[in-house]
């Protein structure tokens, strides 16, 4: 709690306190801690001077400020045409293997959450995935284990 | 020997010696002289909707208010299309250099670049670049401060009245026009708001000359265009080619040679039948387009491509106007239905009819343009759609 008290109180000083800093403030406490505790949301309504639900809809109209417990890395494979016609199922398939989870799911370790997402501007790589703000594009089912098992070794050192 | 009919340019992605050279050039000209040359130049909006972006200056600078805002609309969002990316990570400069050239004319302090969520990845080399460009513009004396923004995953923040509604801290609900933006945009002042691609045109419009610009392209469609050409092509990717080609020259160029469809515009674009490549031009007199070509060959379902569009429509409608909410829940069930033989055929003739209803009645551009797809793949893909 005092750490999150600290964190937003920083990231309001830094972007300020008037309704344009709104996303910004909840871009950086997302960036932080991946997604957006309903104590958070309750902090940055007080600091902002705002009701707490005029700040918890705001949120929960993007799809990146989760406000729902994400895992330490949010994988979001690219669902959209190309993608969809250069073979994401497999991708999905993959990952929910390797994961042991399903779409919208977080591992119990809480190291992993897997989402589909709208289309991010790779169409002529696909499929293509994010892990947090990183790309991976032209994968096949192999390269995206491969990539989820460097993050799971980096997890674990 | 080349036997293309389509003609590539290299003006976007070109290096240039020096690009702040053309920044000091343009500043010794007056706003209006600059203003001017924009619309001499015929330069056309390249984020899709093809606003004259000259006139889109003019008319802002003419707004008394003495705090204006300049946006580089960098949330590209359209499925099919990616070219914003690669300008970003290839000439920031020369995109900074058209924002810079924006506030000098319209007479804006601040200007910002709105970057979507899916591109955070772009930032760690932007930022340092864009302080760079301030203090250089600092040193010229010129009061223009550029700023960054990210948008958190939402496809129609690239509407531009929804984006001013992200930037002032909510739900990205695109508002009633008009006002436009030219009037009350950002923090409801003028705002002149440009794709990434029409403000790298307009600083190599300032390098190279009007004249220099008009060469290429058609009445209708001056210059060249970024494409983002993807689906079943053998060399997907991004060209720049001159505007005003035949879709059968594009397809030529690009298909498979089994090119059954070519879908123009993206998600929200038009989708053109074989039958048609010979007579349908891509530009403003024809079929315009944001940058999005995708190609399909014979071994793809229509029907599925459709259900695919109307997914990602139906996740990123804001949902605040009726006949989109609710209007794309019944298209995608619509089609869904008949595929199940739940509902008759004649059922298509309905969804068509709903189709041009969102199209009167919905207050933004998603909306209104999901019969664009709607309409084109039905109509030309009936027996697909049915059975």
């Amino acid at each position: 709690m005092q750490e999150q008290n600290e964190l937003i109180k920083i990231l309001v000083e830094k972007h300020g306190r008037t309704r344009n800093a709104l996303m910004p403030i909840l871009q950086d406490i997302v960036a932080e801690k991946q997604f957006l505790e309903p104590s958070d949301i309750a902090l940055v309504a007080e600091e902002l001077d705002l009701s707490a639900a005029d700040v918890y809809g705001t949120a929960t109209f993007y799809t990146f400020l989760d406000t729902v417990p994400r895992g330490k890395n949010v994988i979001r494979v690219c669902k959209t045409i190309s993608c969809y016609m250069s073979g994401k199922d497999e991708i999905i398939n993959a990952l929910e293997k390797v994961l042991n989870i399903k779409v919208g799911d977080t591992t119990v370790d809480k190291q992993f959450t897997l989402l589909t997402a709208n289309c991010m501007g790779w169409c002529h790589k696909g499929p293509v995935m994010l892990i947090n703000d990183d790309v991976y594009h032209s994968l096949t089912p192999e390269a995206a284990i491969e990539i989820v098992q460097q993050y799971k070794e980096k997890s674990k050192n | 020997m080349d036997t293309s009919n389509l003609k590539k340019v290299d003006i976007i992605f070109s290096k240039v010696d020096n690009p702040l050279q053309i920044l000091d050039k343009a500043l010794q000209k007056s706003p209006d002289d600059i203003i001017n040359e924009i619309i001499d130049s015929g330069l056309k909006g390249r984020g899709g909707a093809g606003f004259p972006t000259g006139l889109k200056w003019k008319f802002t600078k003419n707004e008394d208010s003495d705090v204006k805002y300049v946006i580089c609309n960098a949330d590209e969002g359209e499925p099919g299309t990616f070219k914003d990316r690669q300008i970003i990570e290839e000439v920031p400069e020369k995109i900074f250099i058209g924002m810079a050239l924006a506030a000098y004319c319209i007479g804006a302090k601040e200007a910002y670049m709105y970057l979507r969520g899916e591109y955070n990845f772009l930032k760690k080399d932007i930022i340092p670049k864009m302080e760079w460009f301030n203090n250089e513009i600092k040193n010229r004396g010129l009061d223009v401060t550029l700023y960054l923004r990210s948008g958190s995953g939402a496809y129609i923040c690239g509407e531009e009245s929804a984006l001013f509604e992200s930037m002032e801290g909510k739900r990205g609900e695109p508002r009633n026009k008009p006002p436009y933006p030219t009037k009350a945009g950002y923090n409801n002042k003028p705002t002149s708001i440009n794709n990434v691609e029409t403000l790298v045109f307009v600083t190599m419009i300032q390098h190279l000359g009007v004249e220099e610009f008009k060469k290429l392209g058609t009445k209708d469609s001056r210059g060249s265009k970024v494409f983002s050409i993807s689906g079943d092509t053998p060399i997907p990717g991004i060209y720049e080619l001159e505007l005003g080609m035949k879709v059968s020259d594009f397809v030529r160029e690009f298909g498979d040679g089994d090119t059954k469809a070519v879908q123009i515009g993206g998600a929200s674009g038009f989708c053109v039948p074989r039958k048609n490549f010979e007579n349908t031009i891509i530009g403003f007199e024809g079929i315009p387009t944001g940058g999005s070509v995708m190609l399909f060959n014979s071994s793809r379902s229509m029907y599925n491509i459709l259900h695919n569009y109307l997914d990602f429509f139906v996740e990123e409608s804001c949902a605040q106007c009726t006949p989109c909410r609710a209007g794309l829940q019944q298209l995608l069930k619509g089609i869904e239905a008949i595929k199940r033989r739940e509902k008759p055929a004649s059922y298509l003739n309905e969804l068509i009819k709903l189709s041009q209803t969102m199209k009167v009645a919905s207050k933004c551009g998603l909306g209104q343009s999901v019969a664009n797809p709607f309409v084109s793949i039905v109509e030309n893909f009936k027996e697909e759609i049915i059975f």
